[in-house]
């Protein structure tokens, strides 16, 4: 029997843990981090931003620019001249905020941007603590006014995905119904952002979870149900719709640019 | 000079799982001052341990049930020699003290058309009468309590031992205790006391009990000057965990069977329908169709011979390995799984009637037992006997001492019936507060003696002082081994006094066991002590066992495999400490049952 | 049968250190039973507390290899064979020997919550009415055995101290229970935000995690309990929208 005589040490990093612990806030760090850096530049590009049907998520909706999807005209007057713009400037703080007050986010970046824990039972770099008690974070109580917001764009990306089925013929001017993989492409981006968004935690506390009796009124306890249900899955759906709206950004960007071809599949 | 600091209580509880809580709360409701000892943690007594519910006729399944039918149940299942008294009380009063849990917060599993609190069928219980959490009731009862004494003004001492009580005359003054974190002695004079320590399954090797279990209350009570009786009838519960050997003895709840489990042998045959007693042949299912319409709640059906009482079924599965038709690590198999071929999502429903079940064998032992069979077998589960009360006010032979739960005797007779221990310790957990309460109003203090005290604590001390004598853990492996194998379900006069040597011989070695290190938390030091009453108690269950020379309830004696009606059936075994400081034993004739009575269990056994 | 290494932290209070044992191994065995076998044969005073040894009492709380777990539901064959096990204490609470902790303070803090109050009985007898669907959500955190491993991987009560400003998770779990009780009429939102300090959990979920009872902790409790909190203290439109529906309400009575 031997003595080690360790002494307990609460060193940044330190802990009995001999898994990989700084793998997973590793992951995410770089998954959160790509996507931000991606984002940013595509929100600055100001172009390529539609292609025919299609309008790229990042930019819709469209309040002033130069596609056809705008719905008040190009770049208003008012606009300082000193300020780049780009018409996702207009909207990008919506998507961006929910995301930001979101329960499942903040818990990951907390992790893998604060070390605030880095993982369970490892030890932190700052001793001093406020957490979500006081101010800035104490913002993020307004979770469920993005929420509003989301839920709204969820409307209006259904209808862009919509959009994205009816292709006008360059030779006559006709539109008609068909199927593009951008079609496809917006309409997933659509369905995993209404998954993120359906599967709230604010949205599952407004829709029944702030009621302790749920039996008398059967449409709410459905809903109730329904949202608990997708919830379990908030973590899946809040990557994938992360990784997909940026692909469907880079899809339509590309098409634009005429880089890749969208194949009609009818 | 000893250290210790004092506390002064009207009433003392020690034990705080569901009847020492109950007991606190209502003493303490009854504006007297209460201090609360447990001997873990608050709210880890063994009462969590529960699993399948708690007995009271409430009728909200069936509106057939009533409390006459519940102690007939009750006294059916005993062998007739419970105390009648305590019996009629426990079925009259259950109902209301589930109510009263309702009414403190617990949140019981619901009927479906009237929202009321459910009730599941049981073995030995002629309706379902059992209200429950899916398979963790012990829980719900001892939350709801522990969560509304904290508010009751009690005062709490987790993690403290008794080494004794204290006497001032015939009467009662106190107890002594050490605080297990620190090993610090207090002296706590109370006006009266309420013992509410559980059992003795520690006694056993496979046991389903927790180490509390070491039968504190029964051995204080009897070095107090109390009776002790019935201390023969221990139950073994039927199903108990075999495999792997770590945790053999875990519970695996009668609820498997009360949804539909069944017991089959190594040849795949269902034994259970060989030998059912003449007592229960009327209400049990003589095929496997009706037997299965039970489980489903079908009123008309007799009950499946798998929930016959537990000490029946246990003898059976005993049967079965004994003649070499056991399962490889020497028990039977339980099936649950087999249910899919007759309700559609079984596995779903497995998982939410018995989701601590699922989750205790695919943890432990890396069975789904929503696919594959349990092995199970016999494991020591509760002791039926224990200190002789009143039946209205559960005080003992000693003036101002009490007893509640387990740790007393009468309500269950020779075999408790499943449910009816978490009825018990609210019922009579309630009476024992109410009464201590009384006594402790109406009499005053004593007075202690400082010199007992310090006696007291110098005995507890010793081997912490002593050098180089044997760590009492082998000890107490030994005394479980011999329990188990010569005082466990089948019972012979030679073995048991053989038992008794050994007893004398422990005793002797554990006058000398030396435990190293210092006080604090101080394991080796605590098995120590918890050793003399745990040899206490093994000595008193041989010694009854040996004077009851018939087969009844938990007692089965192969060489007295019947029951005497004639003489055993009216009289208790009852163990107290003689003058010479010896143990005595001797038979007690039974109370006659009044007519009304009578009549009810001449009805129900119509 | 194979043989074991372990890590035991042995010691009182502030000082300690590690100490190397071996044990036997045989198939089933949990991290509890190899460490009964080492108190029996080698360390008859090494402290460690436990019960019931069947994962319902929630006393053996402990770290194994750094991750807070009960030694008694942990089977040695879950570990990385061949490698040294470690075992600690708790390191949320004061420590008082070997593997023993001081968990009283997660028993003063219950007690500042608010008890349960019922709304007035359904019937004479004393009875109430709830359909099933109504208590499957609070029968989810009625299953806690108050093991305090979730207090103890909670960095805020773990790295922070914050044990005066915020309760835990177990303590949330309980509140939540309470708050979201059909029959309880109580309302513990500004005591949430104000006592029990429900703003300093930022959601890392690691009590989820090491909740042997499967306890959705920070989905089904905490976030719920702090989005009532935001219903009461953050949300003006809400409320305002509240109050005209109220209003509502009465006129129609």
């Amino acid at each position: 029997m031997s003595s080690l005589n360790v002494l307990k040490s609460s060193s940044f990093g330190s802990t009995s843990r001999p898994d990989t612990w700084w793998l997973q806030p590793l992951v995410v760090f770089m998954g959160f981090s790509a996507f931000i850096a991606y984002s940013t530049w595509a929100a600055f590009q100001g172009a390529h931003y539609a292609f025919g049907n299609y309008l790229s998520p990042f930019y819709s909706p469209e309040i002033f620019g130069s596609s056809p999807h705008a719905i008040f005209g190009g770049q208003p007057d008012w606009w300082p001249g000193w300020l780049p713009f780009s018409p996702a400037f207009l909207i990008l703080w919506a998507p961006g905020g929910f995301r930001f007050t979101c329960y499942y986010y903040r818990g990951a970046y907390y992790k893998a941007f604060w070390a605030d824990p880095s993982n369970c039972a490892v030890a932190e770099p700052r001793d001093a603590y406020r957490g979500e008690n006081s101010f800035p974070l104490i913002i993020q109580n307004i979770h469920r006014y993005f929420l509003y917001i989301a839920l709204a764009f969820i409307a209006l990306l259904a209808f862009d995905a919509y959009k994205a089925m009816f292709f006008v013929d360059a030779a006559t001017g006709r539109e008609s119904f068909g199927i593009g993989v951008g079609s496809i492409v917006l309409t997933l981006n659509v369905i995993f952002l209404g998954g993120y968004t359906f599967s709230c935690h604010s949205l599952r506390h407004i829709v029944g979870g702030c009621k302790d009796l749920l039996s008398g009124s059967p449409i709410r306890r459905s809903a109730y149900n329904c949202v608990s249900c997708l919830n379990t899955k908030h973590m899946n759906f809040a990557w994938i719709s992360l990784f997909w709206v940026g692909f469907s950004d880079l899809y339509v960007r590309m098409c634009a640019m005429g880089i890749w071809t969208d194949w009609r599949l009818f | 000079m000893a250290q210790y600091e004092k506390f002064d209580y009207d009433v003392l509880v020690i034990g705080a799982g569901g009847a020492g809580l109950r007991a606190a709360i209502e003493a303490s409701a009854a504006n007297v001052s209460v201090g609360l000892i447990c001997k873990s943690l608050l709210g880890k007594a063994h009462t969590v341990m529960a699993e399948g519910g708690m007995a009271a006729a409430m009728a909200n399944v069936d509106e057939r049930d009533n409390w006459k039918v519940h102690f007939a149940d009750t006294m059916r299942g005993g062998q007739y020699i419970n105390n009648y008294r305590m019996a009629q009380l426990h079925a009259q009063e259950a109902p209301s003290r589930v109510r009263e849990l309702e009414e403190w917060g617990a949140v019981f599993d619901r009927t479906k058309d009237s929202g009321l609190i459910s009730q599941r069928n049981f073995g030995g219980h002629k309706f379902p009468r059992l209200a429950h959490v899916g398979d963790r009731t012990g829980l719900e009862l001892i939350r709801t309590l522990q969560d509304h004494g904290i508010h009751q003004g009690i005062e709490v001492h987790m993690e403290h031992t008794v080494a004794s009580l204290l006497k001032d005359g015939d009467r009662v003054t106190g107890a002594v205790a050490y605080d297990r974190e620190r090993g610090r002695f207090k002296l706590f004079q109370a006006k009266a006391v309420v013992l509410a320590t559980g059992g003795t399954g520690r006694a056993f090797k496979i046991t389903s009990n927790s180490w509390e279990y070491t039968g504190d209350g029964h051995a204080l009570a009897y070095e107090a000057g109390a009776d002790l009786i019935d201390m023969e009838c221990i139950q073994f519960h039927p199903t108990g965990m075999v495999w792997p050997l770590s945790v053999r003895g875990i519970l695996v709840t009668e609820g498997v069977r009360g949804e539909g489990g069944i017991l089959r042998n190594s040849e795949g045959k269902r034994f259970m329908f060989d030998d059912i007693p003449d007592l229960y042949k009327h209400q049990t299912a003589d095929n496997e169709e009706e037997g299965w319409r039970y489980t489903q709640n079908d009123r008309e059906a007799r009950r499946p011979p798998e929930l016959l009482t537990r000490d029946h079924v246990a003898r059976c599965i005993m049967r079965e390995v004994r003649d070499g038709r056991g399962s490889p690590h020497g028990g039977v198999y339980l099936d649950i799984a087999w249910i899919k071929e007759r309700l559609p999502n079984a596995e779903e429903h497995i998982k939410r009637k018995l989701p601590s079940m699922y989750h205790q064998f695919k943890q432990l032992a890396n069975v789904d037992i929503t696919k594959e069979v349990m092995e199970v077998g016999p494991t020591t589960h509760y002791t039926m006997g224990g200190i002789k009360v009143d039946a209205d006010s559960q005080m003992s032979a000693v003036p101002g001492l009490f007893a509640a739960g387990e740790c007393a005797a009468g309500l269950h007779g020779a075999n408790r019936l499943g449910g009816n221990s978490l009825s018990d310790l609210v019922v009579f957990g309630k009476r024992a507060g109410e009464y201590a309460a009384n006594f402790a109003q109406e009499k005053g203090s004593g007075t202690v003696d400082e010199g007992q005290v310090e006696q007291v604590i110098n005995r507890a001390l010793a081997p912490l002082g002593r050098e180089g004598g044997e760590l009492p853990y082998a000890i107490q492996a030994e005394l479980q081994e011999k329990m188990q194998d010569l005082v466990g379900i089948v019972r012979r006069e030679e073995e048991m006094q053989q038992v008794l040597g050994i007893v004398a011989e422990l005793k002797e070695r554990a006058a000398h066991v030396s435990a190293p290190g210092n006080r604090e938390y101080n394991p080796g030091w605590h098995t120590a002590i918890d050793l003399d009453n745990l040899l206490t108690v093994s000595e008193a269950i041989a010694l009854s066992a040996i004077e009851r020379k018939e087969s009844r309830g938990g007692h089965f004696r192969e060489d007295y495999p019947d029951k005497d009606a004639a003489h055993f059936a009216n009289v208790n075994v009852r163990v107290r400490k003689g003058e010479d400081g010896r143990m005595q034993v001797d038979q007690v004739p039974m109370a006659e049952l009044p007519e009304d009575l009578q009549a009810i269990i001449d009805e129900e056994s119509k | 049968m194979s043989e074991a290494r372990f890590k035991i932290w042995r010691g009182e209070g502030e000082e300690g250190r590690f100490e190397e044992y071996s044990a036997q191994i045989d198939e089933g065995m949990v991290v509890l039973d190899a460490v009964h076998q080492i108190q029996a044969e080698k360390a008859p005073d090494l402290a460690c507390r436990w019960n019931c040894k069947a994962g319902k009492c929630g006393s053996c709380s402990a770290e194994i290899n750094g991750m807070p777990k009960l030694m008694c539901m942990t089977r040695m064959d879950q570990l990385p064979e061949g490698e040294t096990i470690t075992i600690e204490p708790m390191k949320a609470f004061p420590h008082i020997r070997d593997l023993v902790t001081d968990v009283s303070w997660n028993y003063r803090a219950k007690k500042k919550i608010k008890k349960f109050k019922p709304r007035a009985p359904d019937t004479e007898d004393g009875s109430w009415s709830m359909s099933q669907d109504d208590v499957d959500r609070v029968q989810e955190f009625r299953k806690c055995i108050e093991c305090f491993l979730c207090q103890d991987v909670c960095h805020v009560l773990r790295e922070h101290d914050k044990h005066e400003e915020f309760a835990g998770p177990q303590l949330m779990v309980y509140t939540a229970a309470l708050e979201m009780h059909p029959l309880d009429v109580e309302d513990r939102r500004e005591d949430l935000k104000e006592e029990q300090g429900i703003g300093y959990c930022n959601i890392t979920k690691c009590c989820t995690k090491v909740c042997p009872e499967e306890i959705t902790i920070t989905d089904n409790a905490i976030i719920p309990l702090k989005e009532r909190v935001v219903d009461k203290f953050y949300d003006p439109i809400g409320k305002l929208l509240k109050i005209f529906s109220s209003a509502d309400d009465s006129s129609k009575e």
